[in-house]
């Protein structure tokens, strides 16, 4: 009677396992509850970014991730000292790692569960050749040599563990790749909608950004990063993580003393190698497990057919207490046979040569000076269009905090703020944020990016020391430039036309700019009123929104420079300037 | 040839040929002899002929003021006297009412649309029968911020208001014509699609170039482009606007003044208490009325702008020509 009415595929998927544990110890795996936690992980990265927004913001930890990673922590606390605001929260990941090793990497990281998915998704190779891309290779020790390139470099003073921290980049890219990407594909959709269904795209597709398009400079070369180090798990499985990353590698290094590893069972483990099917970090479980690379996947222990593999609470060194020989086939281990040909079970520290670290800390102390010594980063010959964000703190102790992570530049909402290029900023200063204000200005009762900065680069200010008010009248506003007018191009001073835009948008009161009224003959005979601004310095924080709003669009006829900015005695304009309103 | 080659020479051979064929019927379809076929085909947008206005009426006052203390009586207030809300909106309307938002000020500087103006009215056009009421302005300033930081949008979503901000789709040209400078211009259409009545509601403001602000150049945001052009000629853009909108209703938010340092403002000193509102159908009747009462510029000529929409027909910017009619509230 049951066989009448159980389909077959219901009898297939209920049957017991071959060990004789229930149907469901199947599906309810460590790595499916592995899975869950990197979709529950990535779900959360992407909601804070989504958050990272003045509507939005609310009272969610947007930069969470980056407070998470504990390289960020160290490394900022090696080039400054301290540990800002809430990094002491990377001892989240670090103890964890101190315990259990590398979980962050592929229970949590999400550019981590990015790459083993793309590398999932896109794997046609087979399990023989899978076996083979899985074995640990020399090059993977790569990444520690790069760390401490970083390292000894955060500890002179210059940060740069962002060009490749694995959250960093990944912030980097939603900000100036994805989400802009969403946003043009969101209007295009609309208008697809709105002309070929001849329908109103407001209410199915929501009203829009509530802003213009978001552009950034060099999205380009950040997309293609993007694509480049995702498609190359086509190539080689984890390329980014196994190869490149400072962060696997700091964590790598911790977590030689993790408590737990995985360990072989030599009286089991039959030297098959399907462990390394599916291993993710390349980790060698099928001889001595390299502890640094292990991802704590548990994939191998799936894998293994013969339930050699299991995650152990401090493993004895199995090779010291085998009896007989082991490549006769004679030895046995507590009486037991052992099978496996290979008798060493770990290795816990990284397989970098001695003379390698060195070599690579060389490079660090070598690195410095040659980054520092551009100008651009430089009191003397620095980019005059190099503008940071208000309650950034001066040049030198910016580039000890900058982690280029752009969270300042995801939740600007005016798209003023920049990645900066390498022309403009040299390889020290790459996409750290500057402003453009040919695309935005600074907003003047906005302080949304001194509020996600995760290392303090943008110290956390308040609107009332933003604009030099209640205890903070002394002081005065925070200045990030002074703005100048090209009389040769300003349509009052040079072309007989009115205008004064600049005036009517000037924020402070009382206003920086102001006019000479002059009447004057045109050239054709008519009876004009031009209102001829000029600037008063005294007033100017160098917000932009003159330059953002001049009609001369190309090369504005009001533009801000640096100069001025009050978070640096070095350069500042006024004899005496501490910018006060006298109001 | 053996017979199995005639046939695969056939079948390559029809192949070759279909697919030349195919390429060159689809390039005599797409040609393109003078390039320009290949440039973007731009629709003009129409507003409806006469504009969002209602019929005119000999019995009502044009104007219609509203002093005292209770702005939620004063909005009211001057609508009532206008002839009340069901005059302007009907049962089942589509209606966009037109705040000024252009700054990320407080409510309080002056600088925007008094909130409480905007809850009252919304909740006049609610009562009213409205279908949907849609709040809509494009900001010079960030849109989302300038619309919390003023309380505009907080009092637009209470009142079961929708908020549209501008977004890139969001712009459509309009043609107006007759206008001096946009008679094709980018218009933040979203909201208008489908929407049967437009009120503006507009702080009174003094203005360093046109001198002042009120509900005529409110309109200025609902344009986007390169708006930084108009102060070329901001008088002839103001008169320009006057001719794009044909509003159903206007109402001068006269509750707060800000008198000068316009159009930002950024102190309270440059602000005071009007205690006023203003209803018209008549924005220019109602913006003469702000600039000799409100703004107290009293003996001072108008400025040029009204000269310039009173010559088209556009309304009469002598207040004291209109019929008007005051009342204390509250």
């Amino acid at each position: 009677m049951s066989q009448l009415i159980t389909p077959d595929w219901v009898k297939r998927r209920t049957q017991a396992n071959a060990d004789g544990s229930p149907w469901w110890a199947r599906t309810f795996r460590i790595t499916t509850i592995r899975i869950t936690a990197q979709a529950f992980f990535f779900g959360l990265f992407v909601f804070l970014l989504w958050a990272t927004w003045f509507s939005r913001l609310g009272g969610y930890p947007a930069s969470l991730f980056l407070e998470l990673d504990p390289l960020v922590g160290f490394s900022t606390a090696l080039s400054t000292g301290t540990v800002y605001r809430w990094l002491w929260r990377g001892m989240f990941i670090l103890v964890p790692t101190l315990i259990l090793g590398r979980v962050f990497c592929n229970w949590m990281c999400p550019y981590g569960t990015m790459h083993q998915f793309t590398g999932w998704l896109f794997n046609i190779a087979s399990n023989r050749l899978n076996i083979d891309r899985n074995r640990y290779r020399n090059i993977y020790g790569l990444k520690y040599l790069m760390l401490t390139v970083f390292l000894v470099m955060a500890a002179f003073g210059s940060l740069q563990i962002g060009l490749l921290d694995p959250i960093c980049l990944l912030v980097r890219t939603f900000t100036v790749a994805f989400s802009p990407a969403s946003e043009l594909a969101q209007t295009n959709l609309a208008e697809v909608i709105r002309v070929r269904l001849g329908m109103d795209p407001t209410p199915i597709l929501g009203g829009g950004g509530g802003h213009e398009q978001r552009i950034f400079h060099g999205a380009w070369f950040v997309g293609a990063m993007i694509m480049g180090l995702v498609g190359m798990n086509l190539v080689v499985p984890r390329f980014f993580c196994r190869v490149l990353c400072p962060l696997g590698a700091f964590l790598g290094v911790l977590s030689r003393w993790s408590l737990w590893r995985i360990d072989r069972d030599l009286t089991k483990c039959t030297d098959c190698n399907l462990c390394l099917k599916s291993c993710e970090g390349a980790s060698d479980p099928q001889a001595a497990l390299r502890k640094s690379e292990c991802f704590v996947c548990f994939n191998c222990i799936d894998d293994c057919p013969e339930d050699a593999l299991a995650f152990r609470l401090v493993p004895p060194t199995w090779s010291e207490k085998l009896v007989g020989d082991l490549k006769k086939g004679t030895a046995t281990l507590f009486g037991k046979k052992v099978i496996s040909k290979i008798g060493e079970t770990v290795i816990p520290a990284p397989a970098v040569p001695k003379r390698r670290w060195f070599f690579a800390g060389v490079v660090g102390v070598l690195s410095y000076p040659f980054l520092r010594l551009s100008a651009a980063v430089n009191k003397r010959g620095f980019d005059e269009k190099a503008i940071r964000p208000p309650g950034s703190v001066a040049e030198a102790e910016f580039l000890e905090r900058c982690i280029k992570c752009d969270q300042c530049i995801n939740v600007c909402p005016t798209n003023v703020l920049q990645p900066s290029t390498l022309a403009q900023g040299g390889l020290e200063g790459l996409w750290t944020p500057v402003m453009d204000f040919s695309i935005g200005f600074c907003q003047l009762n906005c302080t949304l990016c001194s509020e996600v900065c995760p290392t303090g680069a943008i110290q956390k200010i308040t609107l009332e020391r933003k604009l030099g008010v209640a205890e903070f009248q002394e002081k005065g506003p925070i200045s990030v430039g002074t703005a100048f007018f090209d009389r040769g191009r300003c349509l009052p001073w040079a072309m007989e036309t009115p205008c004064v835009v600049c005036e009517e948008v000037c924020p402070v009161t009382p206003k920086a700019i102001g006019t000479y009224d002059v009447e004057i003959t045109r050239w054709d005979g008519a009876k004009v009123t031009l209102n001829q601004p000029y600037m008063r310095p005294e007033l100017c924080i160098g917000c932009g929104i003159c330059e953002h709003e001049c009609p001369v669009l190309d090369d504005a006829a009001v533009y801000v420079t640096a100069i001025g900015e009050t978070r640096s005695d070095e350069r500042s304009l006024l004899l005496g300037t501490s910018k006060k309103v006298k109001s | 040839m053996s017979d199995t080659d005639r046939r695969a020479f056939l079948r390559q051979a029809g192949l070759v040929a279909g697919a030349a064929a195919g390429a060159g019927g689809l390039t005599a379809l797409l040609h393109d002899p003078d390039g320009e076929r290949g440039k973007p085909k731009t629709e003009d947008l129409i507003l409806p002929a006469g504009g969002y206005a209602v019929e005119a009426s000999s019995v009502l006052p044009v104007l219609g003021v509203a002093t005292g203390n209770d702005v939620k009586k004063l909005v009211r207030g001057a609508i009532t006297l206008v002839g009340g809300i069901e005059r302007f909106v009907k049962r089942g309307d589509v209606v966009v009412i037109k705040p000024n938002v252009a700054f990320e000020r407080a409510a309080a500087l002056g600088a925007t649309t008094n909130p409480e103006v905007l809850r009252a009215l919304i909740e006049l056009v609610k009562e009213a029968g409205a279908k949907e009421i849609r709040v809509a302005d494009n900001p010079i300033e960030s849109p989302e911020s300038c619309f919390h930081r003023s309380g505009l949008h907080a009092a637009a979503i209470d009142g079961g208001a929708q908020v549209y901000l501008p977004a890139p789709g969001n712009f459509r040209n309009l043609h107006t014509q007759g206008a001096t400078w946009i008679e094709r211009w980018p218009f933040f259409w979203a909201p208008f699609a489908g929407a049967d009545k437009v009120i503006g509601v507009a702080p009174v403001k003094d203005h360093n170039l046109c001198r002042a602000s009120m509900t005529t150049k409110n309109w200025y945001g609902l344009l986007g482009g390169r708006r930084n052009q108009f102060h070329q000629d901001i008088h002839g853009i103001i008169a320009d606007l006057a001719l794009m909108m044909r509003p159903t209703l206007v109402v001068l938010d006269g509750s707060r003044v800000l008198f000068r340092s316009g159009p930002t403002g950024g102190s309270l000193a440059d602000v005071r208490q009007g205690h006023q509102i203003v209803a018209s159908t008549d924005s220019l009747a109602a913006d003469g009325y702000g600039w000799h009462e409100l703004l107290e510029r009293r003996g001072e000529a108008l400025p040029a702008y009204f000269k310039k929409a009173a010559a088209r027909g556009l309304g009469q910017p002598d207040y004291k020509q209109v019929s008007i009619k005051k009342e204390q509230v509250g």
